[in-house]
């Protein structure tokens, strides 16, 4: 099937080389942090994880939002996500390649990474992390890959893909569970020791995902000949709405929390964040935008007359995916880290080449995304033009 | 020489059973820490816990925190990179009032406030970093202190987040040339790894108490928390001594005396 990958159009080879082009420039960066070391980036002793983590964080939510598709789809015989659960899970494939190369350029001594392997550590979440995300890429590929092959030859899926995909959608929720549980057991970061981090993390993930795989299927439905179709779309919508909803619900408990409270600790990060603390505030102009897209998302997601025109529909999950990469995959993970454990301000903000490192590992989540979407999509071309559409 | 087919597979059997021992006595020890296999120097200082005060009392000028501070850093190779964003340091001073953040009163005698307090890994009973460690390349050792293997961190930074007392430096870059004067006797570290204070154990091997202690003129008291009898004991019995964010649960093995009459 993958040679399907290998025929494309002008575009399709442009679009390819373009990513290449870009992982390339990503790559002689990340030589040059290889050497040099991770002083390359805007970290320090006190901000110690920035955008790189951020990234892993946010992208472990896009990958575990796949189950989106896959619950209404296998548990309750929803037909109309037969033809594009498809992209949910290599959508879901994509993500957590990129998550495991962001730990990877995040790491010190990347070339000691089998130690977590030679030295298992059950009592380190990061060990948990480890085994969850690469179970959930395996997952993923097998199930992707045997359901698609099956529906190119018109029979339906071996039956023994069925556990594996019930299997998967406890697993998606373990790997965002496990990932917030990285920062909500740190006794020394009170903006991160919330029980609700987890809840926060699922529901930031449900709008995410879902939200991006909108704005897939219709680019989709514009280069291709496979039409996801718009009931889908809108079903998605829904999703969207609802986890969006949750998601701001949450942030608004922890903010409750932090202010009623009035506990120094649990308020200072917050104020950072949205306000700036003793004169620094880099971070507060993003945090605003971040606002101002939820709110304007769930107006446009709330009133069903906006959310069912699927224009609007598309700027609606724009401004859900942006503010939630600035909430989550900056914010949540800068904000932890101030003020510092002696309550001082140290600011931080990505160099250079720490961007495009970055921009390079979503090059490369974008390139097996275009792949495995090529694939996907050519088997549903193909099944069009034969007339053997077999969805179940 | 010739041998017969029939010693050839006679010695390749006794080799492979050989080797398959090695390899199961391999596994065997396989989780266990490599440190119990030497034999430690009679000389050696030993406890079931160590611990230290820290009486600020007898740090009076500029010159007695630096002092410790450098006969630190000295043999340690800690580099000096004379900057805030790649800064590595195991033992620094920071006022009372962002030391002890959640102690904040502004009503305590004059001068606490902005008091220096000496600060440095709290070598925590119940160290948050071991827990979240992936490698167990950080470690609690028997006797209480906790130790860094510089040879195994992969430099995920996990131990930095969870310690809650800003204790852990990474390095971001190359630190060799950024040692002033190199001491031989004590490795230094490539960039990548994090470092942090480790009770001078290097020194504690040899019969010596930590470097910081001896610099300190009586500023700093190292001991045996679990014996009844030692120094640090009988000075936590005879005054009030706070522990940096207590109520964290870490249970730190470092004391501060802050104020009050001093011992003659």
């Amino acid at each position: 099937m993958l040679e399907k990958a290998l025929i494309g159009s002008r575009r399709y080879w442009g679009w390819i080389f373009f990513l290449l082009a870009v992982i390339g420039v990503g790559f002689i960066f990340y030589l040059r942090q290889f050497s040099y070391g991770l002083g390359l980036t805007g970290m320090s002793r006190d901000v110690s994880w920035g955008l790189y983590i951020g990234q892993f964080t946010f992208l472990v939510g896009v990958a575990a939002s796949a189950v989106m598709l896959v619950i209404p789809y296998y548990l309750h015989d929803f037909k109309k996500f037969g033809k594009i659960v498809i992209l949910g899970e290599f959508l879901a494939v994509s993500a957590v390649t990129m998550c495991m190369l962001f730990i990877f350029v995040d790491m010190g001594q990347p070339i000691r990474i089998m130690n977590v392997v030679l030295h298992p550590t059950p009592n380190s979440i990061m060990f948990w992390d480890a085994l969850v995300l690469n179970g959930y890429l395996f997952l993923n590929i097998v199930i992707g890959w045997t359901t698609l092959s099956a529906d190119r030859k018109g029979v339906a899926p071996p039956s023994w893909v069925k556990p594996l995909i019930y299997l998967s959608i406890p697993w998606a929720v373990s790997i965002h569970t496990v990932t917030a549980f990285l920062y909500a057991g740190l006794p020394g970061r009170p903006f991160w020791l919330s029980a609700i981090m987890a809840a926060r993390f699922l529901a930031s993930a449900f709008a995410a995902g879902p939200a991006f795989l909108i704005i897939l299927a219709l680019i989709v439905r514009k280069l291709t000949k496979f039409d996801p179709g718009k009931e889908p779309i809108q079903a998605l919508g829904k999703i969207v709405t609802y986890a969006m909803i949750a998601n701001v619900f949450f942030l608004l408990l922890e903010v409750f929390t932090a202010f009623y409270s009035r506990i120094p600790g649990h308020m200072s990060s917050f104020e950072y964040l949205y306000a700036g603390l003793d004169g620094h505030g880099k971070l507060v102009p993003l945090m605003w935008v971040s606002v101002v897209l939820a709110a304007v998302s769930l107006v446009l997601l709330i009133n069903p007359g906006t959310r069912r025109k699927e224009s609007l529909l598309v700027v609606a999950c724009a401004a859900v995916f942006v503010s939630l990469w600035i909430d989550k995959g900056f914010g949540l993970i800068v904000g932890g880290f101030v003020p510092n454990p002696f309550e001082r301000v140290t600011e931080y903000w990505p160099t250079m080449p720490e961007t495009m490192i970055t921009i390079a590992v979503w090059a490369v989540g974008l390139l097996v995304l275009t792949v495995l979407y090529k694939v996907a999509i050519s088997v549903r071309e193909a099944q069009l033009e034969s007339g053997t559409d077999s969805s179940h | 020489m010739s041998i017969s087919r029939r010693d050839f597979l006679k010695i390749a059997g006794l080799s492979g059973l050989g080797i398959g021992f090695s390899a199961t006595d391999l596994l065997w020890k396989r989780g266990r820490a490599d440190a119990v296999e030497y034999m430690p120097s009679p000389k050696g200082l030993t406890a079931k816990r160590w611990a230290m005060v820290v009486d600020l009392r007898k740090f009076r000028t500029e010159e007695d925190y630096k002092r410790v501070i450098d006969a630190c850093h000295r043999i340690h190779n800690v580099p000096d990179f004379g900057n805030p964003k790649d800064e590595v340091k195991w033992i620094w001073t920071e006022t009372f009032e962002h030391a002890f953040p959640y102690q904040r009163n502004e009503y305590l005698p004059e001068g606490i406030q902005e008091k220096k307090a000496l600060l440095f890994c709290n070598h925590c009973d119940n160290p948050p970093c071991v827990r979240v460690c992936p490698t167990k390349a950080t470690f609690k050792r028997r006797d209480g202190i906790v130790a860094q293997d510089y040879h195994r961190c992969i430099g995920c930074r996990f131990c930095m987040a969870a310690c809650p007392f800003g204790s852990r430096s990474f390095n971001w870059r190359d630190p060799r040339p950024f040692i002033k004067e190199m001491n031989p006797e004590f490795p230094t570290r490539t960039k990548g790894v994090v470092e942090k204070c480790n009770f001078c154990v290097e020194r504690l091997a040899k019969g010596l108490k930590p470097a910081c202690v001896v610099a300190s003129n009586g500023g700093m008291i190292f001991g045996d928390l679990a014996d009844p009898d030692s120094e640090v004991r009988e000075i936590l019995k005879t005054h009030y001594t706070l522990r940096r964010k207590a109520e964290l649960g870490t249970r730190p093995s470092v004391f501060y005396i802050i104020g009050g009459e001093e011992d003659a």
